[in-house]
């Protein structure tokens, strides 16, 4: 069975959660050919184990993102029994816009495949699991950091077509990211806080705790709602970000319904509340019953004597 | 000008999900709501009609019980509605259901959709960017505001290098993320107004979509998985214990 599987990019570098896709790929026995819009990252494409081929699309439409140029260009040099791509926004809409375009259908943020094809996803943001069955041709995207990584050391051929297609969406102005902090969709491990860190300047021990380990910092949604000066790209939870890192850190939150949908798939949790009834602890694997005022200093000495 | 708000009824963000019999028990579910993201769509709209003139249709596609969401749209300034009826959604797949909103907004001459970046039941977010393909129209997702400017449009969406403006025409599909502003509260005229406001009610076979067969089906629902209880402890001094644990039991730092 072919896959094609559509090469996430961060800028015009291969972003990793690729490997995985190929990982899914391989998981359902396709043979992937990975398709790199702007021809963005196909050196490193052809790296990983396992991929049949590399086709580096490259065109005008690829200087800027509108998925519906995108997927056009993709889509007219894409064979393939089934699509994989990742369910960032941007995988989500390309994969979702060539689905329709073939008149297929598509399954969004699959957490786990099996031949057949049988598709696991959470629903309702994690309340509830659905398995379902849908034969090829179909569009899956995956979830990142669900699917083991495809290893390194592949050496498959690099096609180069030139393709392209109309712009719609036209940029007319970037606005700077207000922090270069890492996004919390895609960090391996998240520190987030809640309205129990008292002042949005609080926060800022959160990010102290971050920089040691590499973590992007995320805030509950009553902490975004509460506070002007904490974005709603930071927010984990049912109407913000569903992440499912290493190690969540979760602050001063509580625990409501809708934080714990984003977050309870997380392969460990630590809660940190001075509230030793709060709900977070429930699915937290280790509880730590203390002020954030007490814990962060201790974290922060500890963490960084590691 | 048209704009077509589509929206989605789902289980409210704060209800509990159970599943009974390999199925999620929709008669469990205690409130249903506006799809969260539809809400940023809707007032959106609502601000782009004040702003420049035109007319809202709201459109679910839906079964019966989701006909008083569209009186909470009316309630709060959608000039017209549209009730699609499905029984049941989860026995469509993406196609049918594209098929069917998209026919919906042509239905009623839109050539703008606002609509949410995904419904906070199934999570997907393939709605906007496929009935985007099918009305032959732009899409642009993760919007959180819209504005009219000359004869066109300009977007604020987010990306993962940071926010852009985006101008686009019509016809185009915008799919909200969380905006600024929550969606409206409805005054009492609003209420009254919309009691008497009567949605056009159609079958997905007026518009033409075999909604017979779905190439997926659902084999089962289950609750997400029990985690093991985790170890809870006290103080600020058990913070060295839980970073050791973290290096040596989960090796995840």
């Amino acid at each position: 069975m072919d896959v094609t599987v559509i090469a996430e990019s961060s800028g015009d570098r291969l972003h990793p959660v690729t490997a995985q896709l190929v990982g899914a790929a391989v998981t359902i026995g396709g043979t992937p050919t990975v398709l790199c819009a702007g021809g963005f990252g196909a050196e490193d494409a052809a790296s990983i184990s396992g991929v049949a081929k590399v086709i580096s699309v490259v065109g005008d439409c690829f200087g800027s993102f509108d998925g519906g140029a995108w997927a056009e260009a993709l889509n007219s040099v894409s064979g393939g029994d089934v699509i994989i791509a990742a369910a960032t926004p941007a995988g989500r809409e390309i994969a979702a816009t060539m689905a329709a375009m073939r008149g297929i259908p598509i399954i969004q943020d699959a957490t786990g495949l099996a031949p057949g094809i049988s598709v696991t996803r959470p629903i309702y943001s994690g309340k509830a699991i659905e398995t379902s069955t849908v034969n090829a041709p179909c569009a899956i995207t995956v979830r990142a950091n669900a699917f083991d990584a495809a290893g390194e050391g592949g050496s498959a051929e690099i096609s180069t077509v030139n393709q392209s297609a109309d712009v719609a969406v036209a940029v007319r102005e970037a606005i700077a990211k207000a922090s270069e902090r890492l996004d919390v969709a895609e960090a391996d491990i998240i520190i987030s806080g809640g309205r129990g860190m008292g002042d949005p300047a609080n926060f800022s021990h959160l990010e102290e705790v971050a920089d040691i380990i590499g973590a992007a910092v995320g805030a509950s949604r009553a902490a975004v709602d509460t506070w002007d000066e904490i974005p709603h790209g930071m927010q984990v939870g049912q109407t913000g970000k569903t992440v499912t890192p290493s190690l969540y850190i979760a602050v001063g939150i509580r625990g409501a319904i809708q934080h714990l949908a984003g977050m309870r798939t997380g392969k460990y949790i630590v809660a940190i509340n001075k509230d030793p009834d709060a709900p977070i602890f429930g699915v937290a694997d280790y509880g730590i019953v203390a002020t954030w005022e007490d814990a962060l200093p201790a974290l922060k000495a500890e963490l960084g004597n590691l | 000008m048209t704009i077509a708000v589509l929206l989605k009824q789902v289980p409210d963000t704060t209800a509990k999900i159970s599943v009974s019999g390999g199925r999620v028990d929709e008669s469990a579910v205690s409130k249903w709501s506006m799809s969260p993201y539809d809400e940023y769509a809707l007032e959106s709209a609502l601000q782009l009609k004040e702003s420049g003139g035109g007319d809202i249709v709201a459109i679910t596609c839906g079964p019966v019980r989701a006909a008083k969401m569209l009186t909470d749209a009316a309630a709060v300034g959608a000039d017209s509605l549209l009730h699609v009826l499905v029984e049941d959604l989860n026995a469509l797949d993406s196609t049918q259901i594209q098929a069917i909103l998209a026919a919906a907004a042509s239905h009623c001459g839109a050539q703008v959709v606002f609509c949410g970046k995904q419904a906070a039941d199934t999570n997907a977010g393939s709605t906007g960017p496929g009935v985007a393909h099918l009305m032959g129209a732009s899409c642009v997702t993760m919007v959180s505001e819209v504005a009219s400017e000359g004869g066109s449009f300009m977007a604020l969406r987010a990306s993962s290098g940071g926010d852009q403006r985006v101008a686009v025409s019509a016809p185009c599909v915008f799919a909200f993320d969380k905006g600024t502003t929550e969606l409206r509260r409805p005054n009492v005229r609003g209420i009254m107004m919309a009691k008497k406001k009567v949605a056009e009610t159609l079958e997905a076979s007026d518009l033409g979509v075999d909604t017979s067969t779905s190439s997926v089906s659902v084999d089962s629902h289950s609750p997400p998985p029990e985690k093991p209880p985790g170890q809870k402890f006290e103080g600020a001094d058990s913070v060295a214990v839980v970073v050791s644990k973290l290096r040596d039991e989960a090796n995840v730092i």
